[in-house]
C-alpha cells in the first residue's frame, strides 16, 4: 500500500490547527498543571492546581466553539468535524470540567497530590476528544491509548488503599487485552479492505455479502470496544474497578471514556455500515440490560450498585446501535447521542454526591450509610434524589427522554422485542435506585455518618449536572435537532461510488485571505 | 371562546404545582403552611368549579381544549381538554385535596412542610392525568402520580411503610411500563401522540400493521390500568398501601388514584380499541365478578378497619368495570357514577377511619366498641357515610350500583344476578363492622374518654356527607355530563360495522 504522493506533502494548514485547539489547550493546561506541580506550595496545591485545570477545560469548551465555525477534514483525513465531532468533544470535555469541580473537596481531604490527578484527567480528555473526532482507525486507537492509560492511573490513585491498586491493576490488565483486541480489529480490516480510514473502508466494502475477514475484524472491534463502553459479556471489570476507585474518578470513568468510546462504535457501526451487527447488537444490548439489572438489585455498595446500574444503562444504548435502514439510523444516532449526554448529566452528579459522602474515607458507601440523609442534610439528599428518579426515567427529567427516544426509535425500526426486553427492564431497574431513596428517606439513621458542608466546587457541579439533567428533561428539542443533525453527518453519503476517489483525498480547504 | 375557557384546565392543573414551590420557599412555620396548603387547594376547587358550570351538557366531545405544541420531535402537544368522564373526576380531585389538609391538619405534626408539598404535587399530577388528550402527557402525569404517593406513604405512613411504599410503586411501575410500549408503537406507526388523531386513524383503518397488533395494545394499556383500578387478580398492593398510608394519602388513594385505571379504561381501552375491548369484554367481566364477591368476601373477615374499606375498595371499583364492559349505556352512566360516589363516601369513610386511629393508634376493630356513647357526632357522620357506602336510595351508593346492575342485567343476566349479591355482601360487612364498632358496651375502658369530632374533622367529614346526600336525590347533575360522553364511546361500533358492510 503506497500512500498517494500528493498527501505526504500536505502540510498542515492553520485550519487543521483550529479543528484540534481543544485538544491543544487541554494538553497544553495539563502540562501547565504538571510543571507547576512541584513549584506550588503542597497545602495550597489542591486548590490552585484544580482551579488552573478547571480554566483549562473551560477555555476548551470555548476552543470547540471555533472548531464548530470551521468543519472539515484535517491532518491527512484522520480527523473530521462535524457536528457530530463537535457534539461528543464538547460532551467529554464539560463531563471532565464537573468532574474536576467536584473532585476539589475529596483530593483535598484524601490529600491526593493533585497535580498529576489533574493533568491525567486533562490528558485523558484529550484522548476521548481524539475518539470523538478521529475517522482513521489508527488514529483512533492512539486516542483510546491516551485515555485509557490515563484512567487505569486514575483507578489506582488511592495508593494506600489495596482495593483502589486491585481495580487499577484489573482494569489495566483487562483493559490492554480489549484494548489489543481492537488493534486486532483494525488490522484485518485493513487486510480486507486496504484501508484503515472509515470513510475509505465504507466505500470499500461492498453492499451484499462480504467475506468473512470482515466479520472476523467487525467482531474484534466490537469486543475492545464493548469492553470500553461496559456492555456485557465484556463487563466483570465494571464493578470491581468501581468499588475499589476513588469516587469522583469513577465519575469521570463511567461516563467520559463511554461516551467517547460510544462515539467511535457510532461511526464503527453506521458510517461503516457493519455488516452482520444486527444480531450481536441485539444480544448484547439485551444481555447488558438483563445482567447490569439483575446484578444490581443485591449490591449493598452504592459504587457496585452505580457500576451495575452502569451496564444495565449501556445495554440501553446500545439498543440504538441495532437499526440497519438509513431512515431509522437516523433516529438510533440521535438517540444514542442524546442518551449519552443525558447519561452523563445524571451520573456525573450521581457520583458527585457520593463522592462528597465518600469524603471522610471510602467507608461510607453503603447502602445503610445513606439512612436518614433525608433529614440530616435535605438538600443533598433532593439531589441526589432527582438524579436517582433520573436513571429511573421518571419524567421531567432527562433519563426519561434518554430512555424514550432509544424506546421509541427501536419500535420505529420494529424492534418489539426487544423494546419489551427494555420496558420490563427499566421497571425492574427501578427498584434499586428506589431504594437508595427509601434508605435516604424512610429510615432513620443508626449510625452517625459524618456529611461536611457542600463547598462552593461541589455546589457547582452539583447545579450544573442538576441543571442539565433538568434541562434535558424539560426542554429537550434543541439537543435533540442538534442529535439528529450530526446523525446526518455520520451517514455514508448517499452519493454513488464513482465520486469515491474525490473522497479519499479531498483538497485541503483553503484558508481564506 | 374566551381567554379562560382556554386556559382553564391549565390554571387547574397547575394552581397546586405553583403552591407547592411556593411553599418550597415557605419557613418552617407550621400553622401557616397548613393554612397555605388549605387556601391553595381551596383556591383550585373554586377554579375548577368553572368547568361544570360553563360545560356544554348536550355536546359530546371535547371542551375547554388547548393545545400547542410542546416538543417538535417526537412530535408531543401540550393538548389538554375535557369531555363528560374527565370533568367530574377533576373536580372530584379538587373536591378532596381541602379535606385532605383539613383531615391531615393535627395528625401530621413531622415534616409538615414536605407533607405538604406533596400532597399539592400529587393532586396537580392526578388532574394531569384526567386532562390530557396527548398520549405522552398523559403517560408523563400518570408517571408522575407514583413519586409523590410512593413517598407519602413511605414517609409519612405507620409501621410497615417501606414495603407498603416500594410495592406500589413497583406493582405499578412494571404495570404501566407495557402501556410505554403499546404507546410507543402507536406513535411508531402513526407519528402522533395524539389521542384524537390516533383514534381517528384507527377508526379509518389508517394505521399500518393494526390489526395484528391490536390485540396486543389492547392489553399493553389494560395492564396497565387493571392494576391501578385494581381488578382481581392484581389487587394484592391495595390493602397493604392503604393499611400503611396517612389518612390524606389513603383518601386521594381511593378516592382518585384508583380512578385513573377505570378512567384509562374508557378513554384509551374504549376509545382507541373498541372493538378489541368488546372482544375481551367476557373475561375482563368475569375478573370483574370475581373481584366484586372476593372483595367483599375478604373484607368480611378483616379485623382491620383500614383492610376491610380497602377490599371494600376492590369490591366497588369490580362494579366500575363491570359497568364499562357491558358496553350498554346504563352500564357505562353507572360506572361513572359509582366511580364518583366511591370516591366521596370511601374518601369520607377512610377519614374517620384515620381520626380513630390518632385518638387510640390502632385500626383494629376488636379494639372498639360501644363508640356511640362517647362519640355520638362521629357515630352519626359514620353511619350516614357507611349507608352511602352500602347504596341506600336517596344516597349516592345506590344510583351507580343500580345503572350498573341494570346494565349488566341487559348484557347477560347471570352476570347482573351474581353482581347483585356483592350489594348484600357490602351491607353485611359495613354494618357488621359498624355494629362492632358502636354499639354495645364500651368494651375497652380507655375508648370512654375519646374525644368527639373537633372541628377540623367536622370541615372535612361533612362536605362529603352533603354530596353523597346531593349526589343520591340530584344525580341528573352529574348523568347530565355524562351521558353524552358515554353515547361518544358507544357510538364508534354500529359506524364500523357499517363500514365493513359497505365495503
Amino acid at each position: 500500500m503506497t500512500f498517494p504522493l500528493a498527501q505526504l506533502q500536505l502540510i498542515p494548514q492553520g485550519a487543521d490547527y483550529i479543528r484540534i485547539l481543544p485538544e491543544l489547550i487541554l494538553s497544553a493546561f495539563g502540562i501547565l498543571v504538571m510543571v507547576l506541580d512541584p513549584l506550588v506550595d503542597e497545602e495550597k496545591s489542591q486548590k490552585t492546581l484544580g482551579l488552573i485545570a478547571f480554566s483549562g477545560t473551560v477555555a476548551a469548551l470555548i476552543a470547540t466553539w471555533f472548531m464548530a465555525q470551521s468543519p472539515g477534514l484535517a491532518f491527512s483525513n484522520t480527523i473530521r468535524i462535524d457536528s457530530f465531532s463537535v457534539f461528543f468533544t464538547f460532551l467529554v470535555i464539560a463531563i471532565a470540567a464537573v468532574v474536576i469541580l467536584s473532585s476539589f473537596e475529596y483530593m483535598a481531604v484524601q490529600r491526593i497530590r493533585a497535580g498529576e490527578y489533574y493533568a491525567l484527567i486533562l490528558f485523558g480528555v484529550v484522548g476521548m476528544a481524539v475518539m470523538s473526532s478521529a475517522i482513521e482507525l489508527v488514529m483512533i486507537f492512539i486516542g483510546l491509548e491516551i485515555s485509557s492509560i490515563s484512567t487505569y492511573i486514575l483507578a489506582g490513585f488511592l495508593r494506600n488503599e489495596a482495593s483502589s491498586s486491585e481495580a487499577s491493576l484489573k482494569y489495566f490488565l483487562l483493559g490492554s487485552f480489549a484494548t489489543a483486541f481492537f488493534l486486532y480489529g483494525v488490522a484485518l480490516m485493513f487486510g480486507a479492505t486496504g484501508s484503515t480510514n472509515i470513510d475509505t473502508i465504507a466505500q470499500k466494502l461492498p453492499a451484499g455479502p462480504v467475506e468473512l475477514l470482515v466479520f472476523v475484524a467487525m467482531a474484534l472491534m466490537f469486543v475492545g470496544l464493548g469492553f470500553k463502553v461496559g456492555a456485557a459479556p465484556f463487563h466483570v471489570w465494571t464493578p470491581d474497578v468501581y468499588e475499589g476507585s476513588p469516587a469522583p474518578v469513577v465519575g469521570f470513568m463511567s461516563t467520559a471514556p463511554k461516551a467517547a468510546a460510544f462515539a467511535v462504535l457510532l461511526r464503527v457501526v453506521y458510517a461503516i455500515n457493519a455488516p452482520g451487527r444486527f444480531w450481536v447488537l441485539w444480544i448484547l444490548a439485551a444481555l447488558s440490560m438483563t445482567l447490569g439489572n439483575v446484578g444490581a438489585l443485591v449490591q449493598t455498595n452504592v459504587k457496585r450498585l452505580l457500576a451495575y446500574s452502569s451496564i444495565a444503562h449501556a445495554g440501553y444504548l446500545l439498543m440504538a446501535f441495532a437499526m440497519t435502514s438509513p431512515q431509522d439510523s437516523v433516529a438510533g444516532i440521535s438517540a444514542a447521542m442524546f442518551y449519552s449526554a443525558a447519561y452523563a448529566a445524571m451520573n456525573v452528579g450521581a457520583f458527585a454526591v457520593v463522592s462528597h459522602f465518600a469524603n471522610a474515607g471510602e467507608r461510607y458507601v453503603t447502602l445503610e450509610d445513606y439512612e436518614g440523609l433525608g433529614r440530616s442534610s435535605p438538600l443533598l439528599a433532593a439531589t441526589l434524589t432527582i438524579f436517582l428518579l433520573s436513571l429511573i426515567g421518571i419524567p421531567l427529567t432527562g433519563g426519561f427522554f434518554a430512555k424514550f427516544y432509544v424506546f421509541s426509535a427501536a419500535m420505529r425500526a420494529n424492534l418489539v422485542g426487544l423494546t419489551v426486553i427494555g420496558v420490563i427492564n427499566s421497571a425492574v431497574g427501578a427498584y434499586y435506585y428506589l431504594r437508595i431513596i427509601v434508605m435516604m428517606y424512610m429510615r432513620e439513621s443508626r449510625k452517625q455518618v459524618p456529611v461536611s458542608r457542600i463547598s462552593f466546587g461541589l455546589g457547582t457541579a452539583l447545579a450544573v449536572s442538576l441543571l442539565a439533567t433538568l434541562y434535558l428533561g424539560l426542554l429537550p428539542n434543541r439537543v435533540l435537532q442538534t442529535a439528529q443533525h450530526s446523525a446526518q453527518d455520520l451517514l455514508p453519503r448517499q452519493s454513488p461510488p464513482a465520486s469515491s476517489t474525490a473522497q479519499i483525498q479531498p483538497p485541503a480547504p483553503l484558508p481564506q485571505p | 371562546m374566551n381567554s379562560l375557557d382556554l386556559n382553564i384546565l391549565t390554571l387547574v392543573t397547575f394552581i397546586p404545582l405553583a403552591g407547592a414551590l411556593l411553599l418550597v420557599l415557605f419557613p418552617r412555620r407550621d400553622r401557616d403552611i397548613r393554612i397555605f396548603a388549605l387556601v391553595i387547594s381551596l383556591l383550585a376547587f373554586v377554579v375548577s368549579l368553572h368547568l361544570p358550570v360553563y360545560f356544554h351538557r348536550v355536546q359530546a366531545g371535547f371542551q375547554f381544549e388547548i393545545d400547542k405544541p410542546w416538543i417538535s420531535s417526537p412530535n408531543i402537544h401540550y393538548h389538554m381538554g375535557i369531555d363528560g368522564f374527565s370533568m367530574w373526576l377533576v373536580v372530584l380531585t379538587t373536591f378532596l385535596t381541602p379535606l385532605c389538609v383539613l383531615i391531615s391538619w393535627k395528625s401530621v405534626h413531622d415534616r409538615v412542610k414536605e407533607f405538604f408539598i406533596l400532597l399539592l404535587i400529587l393532586e396537580t399530577a392526578l388532574i394531569g392525568v384526567f386532562t390530557s388528550l396527548d398520549l405522552f402527557l398523559f403517560y408523563f402525569f400518570w408517571e408522575s402520580t407514583l413519586i409523590p404517593m410512593a413517598l407519602l406513604i413511605g414517609v409519612f405512613g405507620h409501621d410497615r411503610k417501606v414495603y407498603a411504599a416500594v410495592k406500589f410503586f413497583m406493582y405499578t411501575m412494571i404495570a404501566s411500563v407495557f402501556m410505554l410500549a403499546a404507546i410507543l408503537w402507536l406513535y411508531a406507526h402513526t407519528h402522533s401522540f395524539d389521542f384524537v388523531t390516533i383514534r381517528d386513524l384507527i377508526a379509518r383503518g389508517a394505521v399500518p400493521s393494526f390489526p395484528a397488533a391490536a390485540q396486543w395494545l389492547f392489553l399493553g394499556f389494560f395492564l396497565a390500568f387493571a392494576v391501578k383500578v385494581p381488578l382481581f387478580p392484581f389487587h394484592t398492593w391495595l390493602p397493604d398501601a392503604h393499611v400503611e398510608a396517612p389518612t390524606a394519602g389513603s383518601v386521594l388513594l381511593a378516592g382518585v388514584l384508583l380512578k385513573m385505571g377505570t378512567y384509562g379504561m374508557l378513554r384509551f381501552n374504549l376509545g382507541l380499541f373498541p372493538e378489541q375491548a368488546r372482544q375481551n369484554a367476557s373475561w375482563i367481566m368475569i375478573l370483574a365478578l370475581i373481584g366484586i364477591i372476593y372483595g367483599a368476601l375478604v373484607a368480611m373477615v378483616q379485623p382491620n378497619m383500614k383492610k376491610l374499606i380497602a377490599y371494600s375498595s376492590v369490591s366497588h371499583l369490580g362494579f366500575v368495570v363491570l359497568g364499562i364492559f357491558s358496553f350498554t349505556q346504563s352500564g357505562l352512566n353507572g360506572a361513572m357514577f359509582v366511580m364518583l360516589a366511591h370516591g366521596v363516601s370511601t374518601g369520607a369513610l377512610f377519614m374517620l377511619a384515620g381520626i380513630l386511629h390518632e385518638r387510640r393508634h390502632t385500626y383494629e376493630i376488636s379494639e372498639f366498641g360501644g363508640l356511640a356513647a362517647p362519640m355520638p357526632v362521629y357515630a352519626a357522620s359514620y353511619l350516614f357515610i357507611v349507608l352511602a357506602s352500602v347504596g341506600l336510595p336517596l344516597l349516592n351508593g345506590f344510583v351507580g350500583e343500580f345503572l350498573v346492575l341494570s346494565g349488566a342485567f341487559q348484557d347477560k343476566p347471570i352476570y347482573g344476578i351474581l353482581a347483585a349479591t356483592g350489594v348484600i355482601w357490602s351491607a353485611c360487612y359495613l354494618l357488621w363492622m359498624f355494629q362492632r364498632v358502636f354499639y354495645g358496651k364500651v368494651t375497652h375502658p380507655v375508648n370512654n374518654s375519646m374525644a368527639d369530632l373537633i372541628g377540623f374533622e367536622k370541615a372535612a367529614i361533612w362536605p362529603c356527607a352533603v354530596a353523597a346526600l346531593i349526589m343520591g336525590i340530584a344525580p341528573i347533575l352529574w348523568l347530565g355530563a355524562i351521558d353524552p360522553a358515554v353515547q361518544a364511546a358507544l357510538a364508534p361500533i354500529p359506524q364500523m360495522i357499517g363500514k365493513v358492510v359497505g365495503q
